[in-house]
């Protein structure tokens, strides 16, 4: 009965919301790669690419068009179907990770009607978030067993056991963030850091959670793959990772997958912890200026800030050497785990006896 | 009452579709790309491009050989805490209800949590060194 009442202009609306999503997430992953060259030429003193348009802006465009023309090779000793479900499942995965991001404030039209930027507003929205990053790890597991090659197999268990060890303390580090916001709503937490100062305090979650943005983000490092744990791809002992036997777009699919989970999680770090779309004096910008133009200011907000992130990544990543595999583990487990538990225990505490809210 | 009626609200299978809308593009649009790929590459297959790579050595046997038990272990602890954290979402997310009851009963379960996390350190599931 209830497939009847759809709305078709409400399913148009999302479609256009959904295709623009993805194709910006790969306009970010793609200048991403090329952001993550200009970046580490810089730290290390040299141009970086610089031939392929002005600044080598057409770079990306050049990278990818190369990986669609190169020969697919699928070994012999691999399993077929499941050599190529590996990197569909992962890039399927990384795009739809998007879905429950509020991108900016819903636009109230002179007409009436409420256009929202968001693609889903369920009310789960964290645990999905969670549920399609475990998904994720799938996708490598499978294309590093499938390869049958034994660095990448290595590289895979590596990758899996390192992901699912942080996944807990991602998990215990957000629970005092959901005892402040009373929901896993990603657009309630988004509205309830209105602004940046409600008269006692500021409004943004990292100011209120210091210690659980910065559990949060070391084990999104961790779960990204990303410098300095970047032990499943770590060139001098595994030669290239799990991704070692791909070739052509599917190699491509990996990696421009990583870079848009780089785009997703920055998002999400930035939705739950800094603020989302809220900006200081957004009530006085709100009122001046029409809600299109309003909703406009939010995104680029939204997306000045994600840049930050991933230009924080990248620094990251030319800063600081890998870990060694126990120090990984003992991180996560030993130092990341007690310290999420411990600060939940405290944030619980505290808004009991010390606010009495 | 407020609250549940927004969390009913929220929760019709109505508010899932836009996320079936974005699976079906996604996987369209995976699909599409590495369907191009293959028509549009070269398709030269030689004896020894086809070989697994193993830094230029011949490779000796299966890659899918036992490994070592400690990842096995990793992840069945994984599987017994993760439980644990999803049941504190629950109760996170209706804290303020709860009340100082509630908190004081999630601390015996942080304390049961910390028994069992205790018990694994001491025996040495995750000591990576012999």
């Amino acid at each position: 009965m209830l497939l009847l009442q759809i709305d078709w202009s409400f399913l148009l609306e999302k479609s256009v919301l959904i295709l623009v999503i993805v194709l910006v997430s790969f306009g970010v992953a793609a200048y991403a790669t090329w952001g993550e060259r200009k970046v580490a030429a810089i730290m290390q003193d040299r141009l970086g690419p610089n031939r392929a348009g002005f600044m080598g802006l057409l770079q990306p465009l050049a990278d990818g068009g190369k990986l669609f023309f190169k020969e697919e090779i699928i070994p012999e000793g691999s399993t077929r179907t499941i050599f190529i479900l590996g990197p569909f499942l992962f890039m399927v995965t990384a795009l739809m990770t998007s879905a429950v991001i509020p991108w900016g404030p819903d636009i109230h039209t002179a007409a009436g009607n409420v256009i929202s930027l968001q693609v889903a507003d369920i009310n789960i929205g964290i645990l999905f978030v969670f549920g399609v990053v475990s998904v994720g790890v799938y996708g490598i597991m499978l294309g590093g067993w499938a390869s049958n090659n034994k660095f990448s197999l290595l590289s895979s268990i590596r990758s899996a056991s390192q992901s699912i060890s942080y996944e807990l303390a991602m998990g215990l580090s957000l629970i005092a963030l959901l005892m402040m916001s009373g929901s896993l709503s990603m657009r309630e937490i988004a509205q309830q850091q209105h602004g940046f100062w409600d008269g006692h305090w500021l409004t943004w979650n990292v100011f209120k959670q210091p210690l659980g943005f910065f559990i949060f983000m070391v084990c999104a490092f961790a779960e990204l793959n990303r410098a300095p744990f970047d032990l499943p791809e770590c060139e001098s002992e595994l030669n290239m990772g799990y991704h070692q036997e791909y070739s052509s777009m599917k190699l491509g699919l990996y990696l421009f997958a990583e870079y848009i989970n780089m785009f997703i999680s920055s998002a999400v770090m930035v939705t739950l912890f800094w603020g989302s779309y809220n900006f200081p004096g957004m009530d006085w910008v709100a009122a001046h200026t029409n809600a299109i133009v309003f909703a406009l200011i939010c995104v680029i907000v939204l997306m000045a800030k994600i840049t930050a992130f991933i230009l924080f990544f990248m620094f990251i990543r030319w800063t600081l050497p890998r870990f060694r595999y126990d120090q990984l583990m003992n991180l996560g487990w030993k130092g990341l785990i007690p310290l999420a538990l411990f600060n939940m225990v405290i944030t619980g505490a505290a808004i009991l006896w010390l606010f009495n809210k | 009452m407020n609250f549940l009626l927004l969390a009913a609200e929220q929760n019709t299978p109505f508010n899932y579709l836009p996320i079936a809308l974005q699976l079906l593009i996604a996987v369209g649009f995976v699909g599409i790309m590495m369907g191009a790929t293959h028509l549009l590459g070269p398709k030269r297959r030689t004896k020894d491009k086809l070989i697994n790579f193993e830094s230029g050595i011949p490779s000796v046997g299966n890659a899918r050989q036992p490994m070592s038990v400690k990842y096995f272990l990793v992840a069945i602890l994984f599987v017994l805490f993760d439980v644990e954290v999803i049941f504190f979402y629950p109760y996170a997310v209706n804290f303020r209800e709860l009340g100082q009851e509630g908190f004081l009963a999630v601390l015996m379960f942080v304390g049961f949590f910390l028994c069992g996390f205790i018990y694994i350190l001491k025996k040495g599931a995750l000591k990576w060194e012999d």
